[in-house]
């Protein structure tokens, strides 16, 4: 629990560092206090709800702009394929795009383990109860994972198609993966997640063949939601498009290699 | 149940602003495209101000409907459901209302 504020939302969080050591720091912004005075009734507020988070969030996003740090937000749903993606990008494109990776779960440090095993640099994040990260997690992550100027951060929400859309954690792009076996009407059904995304990557195209998986109508209900994400066909298991993506991150850092 | 970390953030901004004050009342606006439900917050909220100084408070919340403009025809209209499709066909809309999350204002005991 904070000792500053005693709020007690985020006591479950847990960050790992390289190697499973574990973290308990707790970022905080300053409290602005405004106290009243206690004669009025009604006290205007006037305030974002997210407010505190936004805030937290412009921070990390000044942070890693100082840096020339380009900050992917990746979402999907539990088992479309994010941390496969993952472990192939860092196998293959890590080194040149300097990746490293927050790994955001509510359990275990499995992912982590995998990415470090792929080769690159990884922070797991525990949510706990928490069904997102938050901007305060992130801001956690990126103290203890130190990437350096220039880099790549993915950052690996929570697989969850709602809850993540709501909180910006600082990222310059907004990445959501749909992979075909989860059916071509999850545009439709999240709008409020594709709404938000810069890129869909349409994942496990390998296995459209044994897919009653509509792509055209996939593409036109995603643009109903979202008319300016582009869309990559990618397939983790046989590299199909997969250069794509990294061009696509290549594209977006900014530091000479 | 982003709802519940959302209630926490009512809460806490609450307690952070007027952090000697007994509230009694909290007023909030959650817009029909806000991603957020109304009726889970109010779930929550009970749960969440339990031991706070927002403990008993009545929750009021007004929920502003959608209005969108559409960036190809500039008709305004109210989107039929949380996707925006303007009747020309364009989903290119841009949201004018309807994202509200906010905390308008309490009422202190």
């Amino acid at each position: 629990m904070c000792a500053t504020c005693g709020c007690g939302d985020d006591a479950g969080v847990r960050v790992y560092g390289p190697g499973g050591h574990a973290h308990d720091g707790h970022a905080h912004d300053s409290h602005a206090h405004d106290h009243d005075d206690g004669a009025a009734r009604t006290v205007m507020l006037q305030q974002k709800v997210l407010a505190k988070n936004d805030r937290l969030a412009e921070a990390n996003r000044a942070w890693l702009l100082e840096r020339g740090i380009f900050a992917v937000n990746l979402m999907s749903s539990p088992g479309a394929g994010k941390t496969t993606l993952l472990e192939r990008t860092a196998r293959e494109a890590g080194a040149q795009l300097g990746l490293a990776v927050i790994e955001g779960d509510q359990e275990t440090t499995l992912d982590a383990g995998r990415i470090e095993s792929a080769g690159a640099a990884v922070v797991q994040i525990n949510t706990g109860a928490g069904c997102h990260l938050d901007a305060a997690m992130v801001a956690q992550g990126l103290h203890v994972l130190e990437p350096r100027p220039g880099s790549v951060v993915v950052i690996e929400n929570v697989g969850n198609l709602v809850c993540p859309a709501l909180f910006d954690l600082g990222e310059q792009a907004r990445v959501v993966i749909a992979s075909v076996t989860e059916g071509a009407d999850k545009p439709l059904k999240y709008p409020q997640m594709f709404r938000a995304a810069d890129l869909v990557l349409l994942a496990k195209v390998d296995l459209l063949p044994y897919l009653d998986f509509d792509t055209a109508r996939h593409a036109a209900d995603l643009k109903s939601v979202s008319p300016r994400a582009e869309i990559l066909p990618v397939s983790a298991t046989t590299g199909e498009g997969i250069s794509a993506w990294y061009d696509w991150l290549r594209q977006r850092t900014s530091a000479p290699r | 149940m982003h709802e519940l970390a959302i209630t926490e953030g009512v809460v806490e901004a609450v307690t952070e602003r007027l952090p000697d004050a007994r509230i009694s009342c909290v007023h909030l606006e959650i817009g029909a495209m806000s991603g957020v439900v109304a009726d889970s917050v109010r779930f929550c909220f009970d749960l969440v101000t339990d031991g706070t100084n927002l403990e008993g408070a009545r929750l009021e919340i007004s929920e502003p409907s959608a209005r969108c403009r559409c960036r190809d025809c500039a008709a305004e209209f109210e989107p039929d459901g949380p996707i925006a499709l303007c009747s020309c066909g364009s989903a290119d809309v841009a949201i004018l209302a309807g994202s509200e999350l906010r905390i308008m204002s309490v009422e202190v005991a």
